[in-house]
């Protein structure tokens, strides 16, 4: 128990930041068992999320990768190794890239998404009447359960639904069918997304934008900036990094989407997305292996996007050095 | 901040007591008695009847308790928990993706075909190599539950022998009521893999291994043909519900109930169901009837019978006794196949009076001969090879899509696209 009880205590100035460890009572005398604590402590800390992400992250993307060059069938004790047939099967069957198509409803989606929760962020960041409500109602989908979304907008986009009622309030009467013609369904599931996880980046947003000092604004405003200016010489450079990483998580999820889909189509009428195309793969039609080479595929996709972005849009801190 | 480490050690130090606590004595051969648990699929029930069912059993058999874990999503949360040893005591054996050759593996052998077909129906569906690993809950008939009121409304009393006559009698429902004639619950999936249940048909008993062997199974004249081919038509012609992307199954028993649709192609384990719906409707529950399938041979119609999950013993179990005391007790006292209106997996149970319809057309049952040692895979083998869930329901929503104009393509070059994937699939499976 002393063991237990004397880390936590160091581990306080450890995670506090440098300058004022030196003037901490008691650090000094610790002495040698402090020190000793010092090194193990963090990792006593560490120890419940570094295994669960070991167990939870690193095991399964491993047995992945193992997979991915097995003919396994998701059951069977034996997992045979046949190399690279899998992925030569993956770029020689056209439909199977076919419905990275899809993606693109909802990468447009996602960069709509991305505007209008910059748009509401920055709009909420200054004084507004209600603004409280707003960010309220803004993040609330966020919370939604994603099954229970999907059911709401079941009804809603059904014919007859809540929103040909709308329509029909303001006197639109031909209303497509929302998820049945196959022309409008991939851009109401992405519509739906955009609503269910707006929320999420308007927070980081929000965030980002509270962090920029105000007296930049109060000097902005001396100087004669408009809201416009404003936004575009302070906010946008402020939260850059924050944008950044919110475009690739955009893309990664984009190229990812499945919940809404397989919620409320199940990939069917030119819906499927190519990460319900690879449930379907491992667990309809029993190729565990060809779907674990699918997602390796997908993993190397979002690798390079990333690389790409991150060539393009170097970090700050790069610039700052220069 | 002590706080935190010391539940860390504490998490770190159950996981390690729980890890450990997973060996004890087991019971294989003993009294029941102890805790079993039991995965089912009825979510609708586990809080009702089957919560009575254990009350029953564990007052039969004191010193038990049965606890149940419901499962929406059956076969698919099953079938990954099967590469655990946690799958419960007892459980329905998922039908979709575990094939008869690995029930070895899994499942607690029950007895022999031969011993068990004497007082049971339904004993091929869960046995392997003349061993039975699981045994029916209930049976059903195949065919099509209709609101008769709806069909008399259009001028239609009989049930119809013919496919051209099945499809006038859809379009006279369609012209003089206000009922869709059809519906696919094509969002919901699963009743669109039901209609597989109709292999046989015609074709008779032995069709699955005559479709393996088949390098063109859309082809006219057999079962898988027909079946497909009743749909797409149906769907052609405007006949089914105008979007199908949002049906929803829970309501289509009250529409059908209220006389907003016609007919769907089920099992007749649908029709008590139905007729609970008729009733909360405030219709009554003769408007329900159960028809075969519109097709004849010889002026005969036949309807297939199969059994629906079978419930069987986990290898794994470490209370092996109980777990067999109350698949034994299930089968035999608990009443459920006849509370489903459904075939009583025992022979000498009486037959329900939901196929009253059945009796008076004269319908003939037909059981599907058992898959030939060594082929029992076959036919599942070609279907995933060939990316064509015929026991499931993508290609079926692929095929309505195609009928509604919604997808490129017609009749033919869906059907052949099928055959091509067929045959190659055979080609690939049978090197």
């Amino acid at each position: 128990m002393t063991q237990l009880a004397s880390p936590p205590e160091v581990a306080a100035t450890v995670t506090d930041d440098g300058r004022r460890r030196g003037t901490r009572p008691g650090a000094g005398p610790a002495g040698r068992v402090g020190r000793r604590g010092l090194r193990v402590t963090p990792w006593l800390f560490l120890v419940v999320p570094l295994a669960f992400l070991v167990v939870l992250t690193y095991v399964p993307v491993a047995n992945l990768l193992w997979y991915s060059v097995t003919d396994w069938d998701g059951l069977s004790p034996v997992k045979e190794f046949v190399g690279p047939e899998n992925f030569v099967e993956i770029f020689t069957r056209p439909e199977i890239f076919q419905v990275f198509f899809v993606s693109l409803f909802y990468l447009a989606g996602a960069i709509a998404q991305l505007v209008l929760a910059l748009y509401f962020a920055t709009l909420l960041s200054f004084t507004t009447r209600f603004s409280n409500l707003f960010k309220g109602i803004i993040f609330f989908p966020y919370l939604i359960n994603g099954v229970a979304i999907g059911l709401v907008f079941l009804y809603f986009f059904r014919p007859g639904g809540t929103l040909d009622a709308l329509a029909a309030l303001v006197g639109v009467e031909n209303t497509p069918q929302w998820l049945g013609d196959p022309g409008v369904v991939n851009t109401s599931l992405a519509a739906t997304s955009v609503w269910r996880y707006m929320g999420l980046n308007f927070v980081l947003f929000l965030g980002a934008i509270q962090s920029v000092p105000s007296e930049q604004y109060e000097a902005a405003d001396l100087d004669g900036a408009t809201s416009w200016h404003k936004f575009l010489y302070i906010i946008v450079p402020s939260i850059r990094r924050i944008l950044g990483l919110s475009f690739i998580l955009a893309i990664a999820g984009a190229l990812s989407a499945f919940e809404m889909p397989y919620i409320m189509t199940g990939g069917a009428n030119g819906s499927e997305t190519f990460v319900i195309q690879t449930v379907d793969t491992a667990f309809r039609f029993s190729k565990v292996g060809l779907a674990s080479a699918m997602a390796v595929v997908l993993l190397v996709i979002v690798l390079v996007i990333t690389a790409v972005q991150r060539l393009l849009f170097p970090d700050e801190k790069k610039e700052e050095a220069s | 901040m002590k706080k935190t480490a010391l539940m860390g050690m504490a998490m770190v130090s159950l996981t390690a007591i729980s890890l450990s606590g997973c060996s004890s004595a087991s019971n294989d051969d003993g009294d029941p008695s102890g805790e079993i648990t039991v995965l089912t699929n009825r979510t609708d029930l586990v809080d009702t009847t089957f919560a009575d069912y254990a009350k029953t059993f564990e007052d039969k058999y004191p010193g038990t308790s049965v606890k149940f874990e419901a499962l929406t999503d059956y076969e698919g949360d099953v079938k990954i928990r099967l590469n655990s040893k946690d799958y419960g005591d007892a459980l329905l054996i998922p039908s979709s993706n575990v094939t008869k050759d690995q029930y070895s593996s899994f499942f607690e052998p029950l007895g022999t075909v031969d011993e068990m077909s004497e007082k049971y129906r339904f004993v091929d569906a869960g046995a392997y190599d003349g061993q039975v690993y699981g045994i029916s809950t209930f049976g059903s008939a195949m065919g099509m539950v209709v609101n008769k009121k709806v069909w008399a409304d259009a001028g239609v009393t009989e049930a119809p022998t013919t496919q051209e006559e099945y499809l006038t009698d859809l379009q006279a429902i369609r012209d003089k009521t206000d009922a869709d004639p059809y519906y696919t619950n094509y969002a919901d999936g699963w009743p669109l893999a039901t209609l597989e249940g109709n292999l046989g048909a015609t074709q008779g008993p032995e069709v699955r291994m005559e479709m393996a062997e088949d390098d063109a199974p859309w082809t006219e004249g057999t079962d898988q043909y027909k079946i497909d081919d009743l749909l797409f038509q149906t769907v052609e012609a405007g006949l089914s519900e105008a979007d199908p992307t949002t049906t929803n199954w829970e309501e289509s028993k009250n529409l059908l109930a209220q006389g907003k649709i016609g007919s769907m192609v089920l099992g007749s384990w649908a029709v008590s169901q139905m007729q609970d719906a008729a009733e909360a409707a405030g219709a009554s529950r003769d408007d329900i009837g159960f028809w075969p399938m519109p097709w004849q041979v010889d002026g005969q119609f036949t309807s297939v019978t199969a059994s629906d999950k079978v419930l069987g013993v986990s290898k794994n179990s470490d209370n092996k006794a109980t777990a067999k005391a109350w698949v034994d007790w299930f089968t035999n006292e608990s009443g459920y196949a006849e509370s489903q209106g459904a075939i009583s997996p025992v022979k000498s149970d009486p037959e329900p009076d939901t196929l009253s319809d059945f009796t008076a057309l004269d319908v003939q049952y037909l059981e599907l001969a058992p898959d030939p040692v060594g082929k029992e895979a076959l036919l599942t083998d070609i279907a995933n090879e060939a990316e064509i869930d015929i026991f499931g329901n993508t290609y079926r929503q692929k095929l309505i899509d195609t009928a509604r104009g919604a997808a490129d393509g017609d009749e033919d070059s869906f059907f052949s696209d099928l055959n091509d994937r067929w045959a190659a699939a055979q080609e690939k499976v049978s090197e």
